[in-house]
């Protein structure tokens, strides 16, 4: 805090931004790709059990297989990018966090460890444990990053040092409760969208249908989430009510949704996934758009929040980062899009694998 | 138990897990890249089928490094949070770095090195087999570049008092390149490939002990142990190098690491010993004034000794850091030894009839572990009790909200959750070195018809899909 008012003096600006937003921009990038990435195989993974048969649940697993790992690194790249350029944020919110982070961290695990291990045994009790496993573990994670999300998102009690001053039971109120199960749907619609893409024949039916039931999931909670915002949470709507012109991302993402059962309909599973995704693009650039600048709000105390301007990195280190990212960000765009092109198509089992 | 030690624990033993994976994705990296070269080159299936059984292994091996890495990029928040606002202006771009150059290179190529054997043309395939080594290299250099700037900070200004001061950084390549990184980096990157190396030769010698997959197994043995050879001897000079670093940089450090306590006498070079802190002083097998040699080139000249620094900046755990230390080196000749050994019968052309030392290969995967737990032991206890060196001490730098019991909490999770993981492990690493190096089915026949449109049928006609 000290220093805040004379950092915001020797601000480095680029094309009329300064620095630190642009940070904040990327971080908003790597969390949206995480999300969209991560969250069809999350997704998947939380309707495993959906699906009854054998065979059903190794293509769906398969469908993941080769990138699902390359899917969870942009935790990490999300992580260092918020460790990097605003390591107060970092601090505060994982401490903070302790208890539904390890949770979340324990479940990431077992999940991978699950996927690891559940065809290397033939046996019906092994593969029945581990899909279990499976996805429990991926309806914890997504609900764990949908209550974090929440309690960012609402506000947490912090400190003139800027530390968490709750306990973990604070986590459970009802905004962020809201958000988890949204995120939940969120998720599992993407996956069952992003399985329907990878299927054919009985299977694709019942994802087919799987994938319009998670969409109206979805929508319902979203719906309660949202009027309970505008209803107990006025603060994070200051920003839209302020800005009508903004409210063209919402109408956006209404009609991003709208598309998703449309396209299925047709057969374009491609472009149902692709407007899956871009309404998790639309819903997190909502939430920025409605916190920045704050990482982490505090309601009791505004002025103790953490901004993007008191929580950040020296100037020099935002400008190497941004240096980074700049350089690394098409190295990994081209080779992302290499990998997914190698796998792309419908996953297939035949006679050789039962 | 307070939170400083427990937090301690728990970082030591995390990390220590963690710890066996990824120098082992290294080295096996490595040998992936020469085996798969060779069978470019030759043609040869025999290095076809030794890739695809290695690549089974280090896909095993990786997604457990991935899992457990995880974990100890958010510690630092959970538990080290004053730690975390300290560095992270300086260690926060070496993680950016790592996060875009090392991780998404390896994590993106791994699954066409998984899967895409037949998905992708031989070279494609080589090329991702060599993004994947070159990834794993790159993650050790931020990490270590990040964990040498502890011990030899650079590049860097401290702003801002008590609670709210912090290193930022003032000059990036100093940062990187400060005093320790170079040799520290060698120093591990060779250690990661001997893990490799030495887990390739392990699983070979208990092949040709069981008579089984012989014309694989002694091509891939002499492999291993060119490598193992090469990078054993390499390593007795790159630690020396560190070593000697560590006099410069880090005096108190190199008087823990050979109990040394009295700066104006000689400093001596123990093969075993006890040191007695309490009493301050060491017992044991030494050469006379062999540190002093190894630093100076004088027998005689002094080195600062462990009462030069006031007790409260002289790591407390003495005895431990020499033991570790002494442990490691110990290792590393034993390697040497080992791979000398080797080498110079299979000259002779009697290799693989000497049981006895074939035998010796079957455990020698555990000599670089214990190498790599040692060296890091013996580097992080020695920097005690600094967690920057000279700058923040550890117990500043926890995470001030976080109690004790929540650590333990954790702790007892994270060690319930690891004990399965590990016994896991050693079940299916046993399973694949049982299955070994073969694939049933007549591969090609399968490739005809379905070569681009399945991921599953990837390992013979057992109809049993090795990985995933």
């Amino acid at each position: 805090m000290a220093f805040t008012s004379e950092k915001k003096h020797k601000m480095h600006t680029f094309l009329g931004v300064d620095l630190n937003t642009w940070w904040f921009l990327v971080f908003g990038a790597v969390i949206s790709g995480y999300a969209i990435l991560d969250g069809f195989d999350l997704g998947a993974g939380a309707l495993h059990l959906f699906l009854k048969k054998e065979q059903s649940r190794r293509i769906a697993m398969n469908a993941i297989g080769p990138i699902w790992d390359g899917n969870e690194v942009w935790l990490v790249i999300g992580g260092g990018a918020l460790f990097a350029g605003f390591p107060v944020a970092y601090a505060a919110i994982f401490s903070a966090f302790y208890v539904p982070f390890m949770v979340f961290l324990i479940g990431l695990i077992w999940r991978g460890v699950a996927i690891e291990f559940r065809s290397k045994e033939p046996m019906r009790w092994w593969r029945k444990t581990w899909d279990i496993v499976y996805c429990v573990a991926s309806i914890i994670i997504s609900l764990s990053l949908g209550l974090m999300l929440g309690n960012v998102v609402g506000g947490l009690p912090l400190n003139k040092d800027h530390e968490f001053t709750g306990d973990w039971l604070f986590f459970f109120n009802p905004l962020s409760i809201l958000v988890a199960i949204t995120t939940l749907a969120l998720f599992m619609m993407h996956g069952a969208i992003f399985l329907t893409m990878k299927t054919e024949n009985r299977l694709y039916i019942k994802l087919h249908l799987l994938s319009n039931n998670f969409t109206i999931f979805f929508v319902v909670s979203f719906v309660i989430t949202t009027l309970y915002t505008l209803l107990y949470v006025p603060h994070l709507s200051d920003f839209f009510k302020a800005r009508p012109g903004y409210f063209v991302i919402p109408l956006l993402m209404i009609l991003c949704i709208a598309n998703i059962p449309r396209q299925l309909k047709r057969g374009k599973y491609r472009y149902a996934f692709i407007s899956s995704a871009v309404t998790i693009a639309l819903l997190l650039i909502m939430v920025a758009l409605e916190v920045f600048p704050y990482l982490l709000y505090c309601p009791q105390n505004p002025a103790g929040s953490i901004t993007v301007y008191n929580g950040a990195s020296s100037q020099k280190t935002v400008k190497i980062l941004l240096i980074i990212a700049l350089i690394g960000t098409p190295l990994v765009a081209t080779y992302t899009s290499f990998v997914f092109w190698t796998f792309k198509g419908k996953v297939r089992l035949d006679e050789m694998s039962y | 138990m307070d939170v400083e030690i427990l937090a301690r624990i728990q970082f030591a033993f995390t990390i220590g897990f963690h710890y066996i994976y990824p120098p082992l994705s290294i080295g096996l990296g490595l040998v992936l890249v020469i085996m798969e070269g060779l069978f470019l080159k030759t043609g040869n299936r025999i290095y076809e089928q030794a890739v695809r059984f290695w690549i089974r292994i280090f896909a095993l091996i990786f997604g457990i490094g991935v899992a457990t890495g995880i974990i100890m990029e958010f510690e630092f928040g959970t538990n080290w949070a004053t730690y975390s606002k300290y560095v992270g202006d300086i260690f926060g771009s070496a993680l950016a770095a790592e996060g875009i150059f090392a991780f998404a290179l390896e994590s993106g190529f791994l699954g066409i090195l998984i899967f895409g054997w037949k998905r992708v043309s031989p070279r494609v395939h080589f090329f991702s087999t060599i993004m994947v080594f070159l990834g794993s290299l790159f993650s050790a250099v931020w990490i270590v570049v990040a964990n040498s700037w502890q011990q030899t900070p650079a590049g860097y200004h401290i702003v801002g008092k008590g609670l709210n001061a912090r290193a930022e950084i003032t000059d990036f390549w100093a940062m990187v390149f400060n005093p320790s990184s170079v040799d520290r980096l060698l120093h591990v990157w060779i250690a990661a490939i001997l893990a490799g190396a030495f887990m390739v030769l392990s699983v070979n010698a208990w092949y040709i002990l069981h008579k089984k997959y012989l014309e694989i197994a002694r091509p891939s043995f002499k492999i291993a142990l060119t490598v193992a050879t090469i990078f054993s001897l390499l390593q007795l000079y790159v630690g020396h190098r560190s070593a000697d670093g560590v006099s410069h940089n880090q005096p108190a450090k190199l008087a823990a690491l050979e109990g040394h306590y009295d700066s104006s006498s000689r400093a001596d070079m123990y093969l075993f010993g006890y040191v007695d802190n309490s009493r301050e002083k060491t017992m044991g097998i030494k050469i006379p004034g062999g540190l002093s040699f190894l630093v100076h080139g004088d027998f005689n000249a002094p080195i600062p000794g462990l009462k030069a620094f006031p007790r409260d900046e002289r790591p407390s755990q003495v005895n431990s850091v020499f033991q570790f230390y002494h442990l490691m080196i110990l290792v590393g000749m034993a390697m040497i030894a080992l791979s000398l050994l080797g080498s110079w019968f299979w000259w002779k052309k009697t290799l693989f009839g000497k049981r006895w030392l074939m035998w010796i290969f079957a455990f020698s995967v555990l000599l670089p572990q214990i190498g790599n737990q040692a060296g890091w032991f013996a580097a992080e206890m020695g920097r005690q009790p600094w967690v920057v060196y000279g700058m923040l001490k550890t117990s500043d730098a926890l995470s001030k909200m976080v109690t004790a019991n929540q650590i333990i909490f954790s702790l007892i999770l994270f060690t319930l959750v690891y004990i399965v993981l590990f016994a896991l492990f050693l079940f299916l690493l046993n399973k694949k070195i049982q299955h070994g190096p073969v694939d049933y089915g007549a591969r090609e026949h399968i490739e005809e018809g379905t070569k681009r449109d399945n991921p599953m049928l990837d390992h013979g006609s057992n109809g049993r899909r090795p990985d995933i």
